[in-house]
């Protein structure tokens, strides 16, 4: 058995930013266990020895020229938001100050 | 229904280059086809109607006052919706980007827009790709169209229904663990994933950056070449784009010979866990090839029995980094939660909730805790070394064989519902296509024929930067089992206009 448990996802969800309910938690909870049960195997088929491997296809970096190119308007790169004002994306209180 | 509609891509462009017929009569086929068929089959999230004929009538004037076109102009095509266009919307497949509009064209959308091939719309998905049925789509799932109550492959289900059931002859899809592969083996048609980086992911919506490919779906091994070639090649705005010429592809796809070409059977992906009739159907395969003058070996890969396992955390890793954009700010949808304080981080939780559907909260939660500190190095470092370990038995199977082969799915096509809530059983699936994407070798998978009526895929699998040898075997072995068969395979589908969801629940057999 792994260690994912109810607490474990609540945690989980928190960091990355998805309320979740207590059935959610409940039934993900036990569905991970699975999961991380079954592909936990990994740790034991490569010795300190072998490499990773983070890319398939080995590339050195990439440059372009410093110039100006192909640029979204400020009208098209707030087209899909769901809020704005004078030009900016227009975002709830970062802070709760009640 | 047109015949128009049965022909493959290459004829189509044959016939438009002749003057036989026009685009716009083509495209009229194929939307007349989607407007009779797709109630059953939900290939298509969004039909293009009126640019697609806008585009074709171009294609025809042009045509007539003799301009020189591309091979494919006038040729119509579905877009699997994870790739961005503009002037239609694109959803990924989830309720987070219901009726978005992307401002940009995708790189291999300009160069579909550049070829003049109408567009006819965009294709159903698992949501953000994540899945094997099409069943995880936040807008009902595609329908196989050999039994209707089956699944058509995932995530590029509704890509692999579109051209099986003939309402495109040529589609894009993209795979990441066997999305293009798995959903053409369970349709009986062609799928092709190229080399990593030989085709711009540039406005495909990122699953797992380091996996993701788009690449051809089609009908014909001709076909997937000629689709390869107009959407290959180098892009700046990829920095992983691959700065090699698109290659020789149709060429190949024509050579018609295997003689003294050495094919490698993968001793790992047979056996246990692959469906009876898959492997009768596969061995029968092996023979003809042989009989063809090809040299078969067998290899042995000895870590791919790990592949699953480090796919499992390499992907959800680099979807639950590539998903936090969808945060309610900058595009999609955003939800207040019900009760106050209206804070960024509570808009949020409530907008990924209510966003995101089951699966994708799964592979998120999976990656947020692959990629947590304590386990960083036990899960990811794992399966990144594994990853190496897969690219080196790779290396030792070339070395013995010019191509690798094996069914592309264990299984075939199975009943919606079936698999939906046990995960683990969905993503075996994918075992045989998986090794794949890890090493970013190019794969095809193409029809192998039937096992209790259903379709059943062969894979063949290249070196790096030589997918000209997928064409070149896989034509071959489409033609001889097109020989045995006395057709294609997809000639032996159903008649859909006979079919009503209603009838085929019981299924087909």
């Amino acid at each position: 058995m792994s260690e994912i448990n109810r607490e474990a996802v609540a945690h989980l969800a928190r960091l990355a930013h998805i309320e979740m309910t207590a059935g959610e938690l409940d039934k993900m909870a036990g569905e991970l266990d699975v999961i991380v049960d079954s592909i936990k195997s990994v740790q034991e088929a490569a010795g300190p020895d072998v490499p990773a491997t983070s890319h398939p296809i080995p590339l050195a970096n990439v440059f372009r020229e410093d110039v100006v190119g192909e640029t979204l308007t400020q009208e098209q790169a707030l087209s899909g938001a769901p809020d704005s004002a004078d030009g900016r994306f227009k975002v709830p209180a970062i802070l709760d100050e009640e | 229904m047109s015949e128009l509609t049965r022909h493959s891509a290459a004829r189509l462009a044959e016939m438009l280059a002749a003057k036989e017929v026009t685009s716009v009569e083509v495209t009229q086929a194929h939307l007349d086809r989607i407007a009779e068929v797709d109630g059953n089959i939900n290939a298509f999230l969004h039909v293009n109607t009126e640019e697609a004929l806008a585009v074709a009538a171009d294609v025809d004037k042009a045509r007539a006052a003799g301009e020189d076109l591309p091979a494919l102009a006038g040729v119509p095509i579905a877009i699997k919706d994870l790739i961005v266009t503009v002037g239609q919307p694109t959803t990924a497949g989830s309720k987070m980007l219901e009726g978005w509009m992307s401002p940009y064209d995708a790189t291999v959308i300009k160069k579909i827009r550049a070829a003049r091939m109408p567009m006819l719309g965009k294709t159903n998905l698992d949501e953000f790709a994540m899945g094997s049925s099409t069943e995880h789509s936040a807008y009902g799932p595609t329908r196989n169209p050999w039994d209707l109550s089956r699944i058509p492959g995932g995530s590029g289900g509704g890509s692999a229904a579109a051209v099986a059931a003939f309402e495109a002859p040529l589609a894009l899809g993209t795979d990441t663990g066997g999305s293009i592969r798995q959903p053409a083996a369970v349709t009986g048609s062609v799928g092709v994933k190229p080399t990593y980086g030989g085709v711009s992911r540039y406005g495909a919506i990122a699953m797992a950056s380091s996996l993701d490919q788009i690449g051809p779906v089609s009908r014909t091994v001709l076909d997937s070449a000629l689709l390869h070639e107009v959407i290959g090649g180098h892009d700046p705005h990829d920095s992983t784009s691959l700065t090699d010429p698109v290659g020789s592809l149709v060429e190949a796809a024509k050579t018609g010979n295997v003689a003294g070409m050495r094919i490698g059977v993968i001793n790992e992906l047979q056996g246990e866990g692959y469906d009876e009739g898959v492997l009768a159907r596969f061995h029968e395969s092996l023979d003809l090839l042989r009989d063809a003058g090809a040299e078969i070996v067998e290899v042995s890969c000895p870590n791919f029995k790990y592949a699953l396992g480090a796919y499992y955390l390499i992907m959800p890793s680099e979807a639950s980094s590539n998903l936090a954009k969808y945060d309610g700010v900058r595009f999609g949808h955003r939800v207040l939660p019900a009760e106050s304080p209206l804070t960024i981080e509570r808009v949020m939780g409530a907008t990924r909730a209510a966003g995101f559907g089951d699966e994708v909260k799964r592979r998120i939660i999976l990656g947020t805790y692959a990629l947590s500190a304590g386990y960083y190095d036990a899960y990811y470092g794992s399966a990144q070394k594994v990853r190496t370990l897969i690219q080196r038995d790779f290396d030792a199977a070339f070395a013995q064989a010019d191509v690798l082969i094996s069914p592309t799915s264990p299984v075939p096509a199975f009943k919606l519902g079936e698999k939906l809530n046990d995960p683990l059983a969905m993503y075996l699936n994918d075992v045989a296509t998986i090794p794949a994407n890890l090493a970013g070798i190019p794969g095809i998978s193409i029809p192998g024929g039937l096992a209790d009526g259903l379709p059943v895929g062969i894979q063949f699998l290249a070196p790096a930067r030589e997918d000209a040898r997928l064409y070149r075997a896989g034509h071959v072995l489409e033609t001889l089992l097109e020989e045995k068969w006395g057709g294609p395979l997809l000639s032996q589908a159903p008649d859909l206009r006979q079919l009503s969801g209603a009838e085929t629940t019981s299924g087909a057999k």
